[in-house]
């Protein structure tokens, strides 16, 4: 190698490095690419407000009309039963697969088998046929005398069977997603509690799910997410939900696409709400894990208009 | 107080087909620090892991203060007890891990303040104010609020030092305290576990330290193969090895 090119060229040159001008590389493709977006995205906005199959005022004298309203509480309702009861549900069904008790590991399997094979909308068909299958539901010996008995139908109702079915099914799939949250944490966690002598419920409340929720939650949010758009299914039970609803609107009126347009925008502002709640509860769980937390939107926000105002 | 405080007699231990522990007697008075030197595989660490009951005996049997540990003897049986109950033997029981295993979502004083609020049930304020002093007894008393991972290792093993300590333990097992740390950390551990030592707590520690060992034990004890192979004064054991495994280990580690 020759004694020139061991020379930095900046000391070559002045000393004076600082008064270089730094040329950022220039992204030609990424240019092009952006401008045909641009057309695309254009193009269908266009077709969007000028195509008059869309029916823009239908959409919008139906979108927040009383019924729609309604069925969207009742979608929502449906949405956080079913999540809360069959999160609840799937997380004691977690830990019985955990167990060393090889009765409450076969049981959690087995549960776990049944409901994942079954189709939902297959399961929730029968829940509403719950009355063909056992007329009157009761307490008694197991084989013998039954003490007090009520008929399914009125126990348990449209809503309730809906609830019952949606419940089932996500359990099972909420089941393994918490057990493979708690696979994933160090086993040396829950080791040091037991050292500790910390009682065993609360060494799983207190150490092994928050640190198993960081695993759990992109998945769950993920099946929330599904559940919330899963309880269209529920339009097989005449339930009044905003898929259903949608459908009988359209069934009188024929205007079928700004209809399925008013679905389509309630969905996806729903959705939209739980994937924002989602990054803070994320954040929430992920406390201790990084040395300095990164900002939420909010803070980068203030922190972007600040250093705005401050160049001024 | 009786006066042996923790007593091993004959105990074997296997996993699936290998023998870790093929017979192994320990006594250790109150207040004496016991040091366990010995090869990897020895079974130094699974000793250590069944006083305190973390694995189970396949025979013999381990008391602390005069309590069988895992078990309930009645005459010539030994009834296996409920894991509630050996939760509530190992709050005597103070354990150091290798790898420290903080909970590292819970702030330092959480982590110390844990185990005494869930499984001895203080009031939370006072488990604060004991956790705040024995902070400061490891030096970390401005640490408090920090959470594990904004510690250096050394530092974290000060605070598992510490969670130990919380609960008051009869007796405190170290395993490899300063295996994971950083050659610049290690003695600021062993400063600390030499203060302990001073104070008179029962400690036994499995260490590759031998200058630790010879500082600050009582007894230091030899194993190879599953068995205690020599055991006496740390002038008697690391300096003048009588058994030939013990000379061939030393000259290894020194």
């Amino acid at each position: 190698m020759s004694s020139d090119t061991l020379t930095p060229p900046a000391e070559r040159l002045d000393g004076r490095p600082s008064e270089f001008t730094v040329v950022p590389a220039r992204h030609y493709a990424r240019w092009a690419a952006a401008v045909a977006v641009l057309v695309l995205v254009a193009q269908f906005t266009h077709g969007l407000a000028t195509n008059p199959v869309w029916e823009w005022h239908v959409f919008a004298d139906y979108v927040f009309s009383e019924t729609i309203v309604q069925a969207v509480w009742v979608t929502l309702q449906l949405t956080a039963y079913a999540t809360v009861l069959g999160f609840l549900l799937g997380t004691v069904i977690a830990f019985m697969r955990l167990s060393h008790s090889p009765v409450l590991q076969t049981v959690a399997w087995t549960y776990i088998w049944i409901f994942r094979s079954i189709p939902m909308i297959v399961q929730l068909v029968f829940w509403f046929n719950l009355s063909a299958l056992y007329e009157r539901l009761g307490v008694g010996i197991p084989f013998g005398p039954v003490f007090w008995s009520v008929d399914s139908n009125s126990l348990i109702g449209t809503i309730g069977a809906a609830v019952i079915g949606l419940t089932l099914h996500q359990a099972a799939y909420a089941a393994e997603i918490v057990r493979g949250g708690v696979l994933a944490v160090d086993p040396g966690q829950r080791e040091a509690a037991a050292a500790l002598g910390i009682p065993r419920l609360r060494q799983i409340r207190r150490i092994v799910l928050p640190q198993a929720m960081r695993a759990i939650l992109p998945t769950a949010g993920n099946e929330i997410i599904g559940l919330l758009k899963g309880t269209s299914v529920v339009y097989v039970m005449s339930i009044g939900e905003l898929f259903y609803q949608v459908q009988v609107i359209y069934g009188r009126n024929g205007r079928v696409i700004p209809l399925l347009l008013v679905a389509t925008a309630w969905y996806v502002v729903l959705t939209s709400l739980l994937s924002v709640a989602q990054y803070y509860v994320e954040r929430h769980y992920a406390r201790g894990a990084d040395r300095t937390p990164p900002p939420t939107p909010l803070q980068r926000a203030r922190r972007a208009l600040k250093t705005l105002g401050d160049s001024r | 107080m009786s006066q042996v405080m923790v007593d091993v007699h004959g105990v074997h231990k296997s996993f699936g087909p290998l023998q870790v522990l093929r017979g192994v007697d320990l006594r250790v008075r109150p207040g004496e620090v016991t040091v366990i030197l010995g090869p990897s595989g020895s079974g130094k660490s699974t000793l250590l892991r069944t006083i305190n009951h973390l694995e189970k005996v396949d025979r013999g049997w381990i008391s602390i203060d005069g309590e069988l540990i895992g078990y309930r003897r009645s005459g010539d049986k030994l009834h296996e007890l409920k894991e509630k109950e050996v939760l509530k033997q190992r709050t005597h029981i103070g354990f150091v891990f290798q790898n420290f295993n903080l909970f590292p979502h819970l702030t330092v004083l959480e982590n110390v303040t844990e185990a005494p609020v869930s499984a001895l049930r203080r009031p939370r304020k006072e488990a604060a104010e004991t956790a705040r002093r024995l902070l400061a007894r490891v030096g970390l008393e401005d640490k408090a609020d920090a959470y594990p991972r904004q510690l250096s290792g050394g530092q974290q093993q000060r605070v598992a030092i510490a969670r130990a300590l919380a609960l008051e333990p009869k007796v405190l097992l170290f395993d490899e305290p300063t295996s994971a740390l950083d050659p610049e950390l290690v003695g600021e551990v062993l400063e600390v576990i030499k203060d302990l030592a001073a104070t008179g707590t029962t400690m036994i520690v499995v260490t590759h330290e031998i200058g630790f060992a010879r500082e600050v034990a009582d007894t230091v004890v030899f194993m190879d193969g599953g068995l205690v192979v020599e055991q006496g004064p740390p002038a008697a054991v690391p300096d003048t090895p009588r058994h030939e495994r013990t000379r061939a280990f030393l000259s290894k580690v020194l």
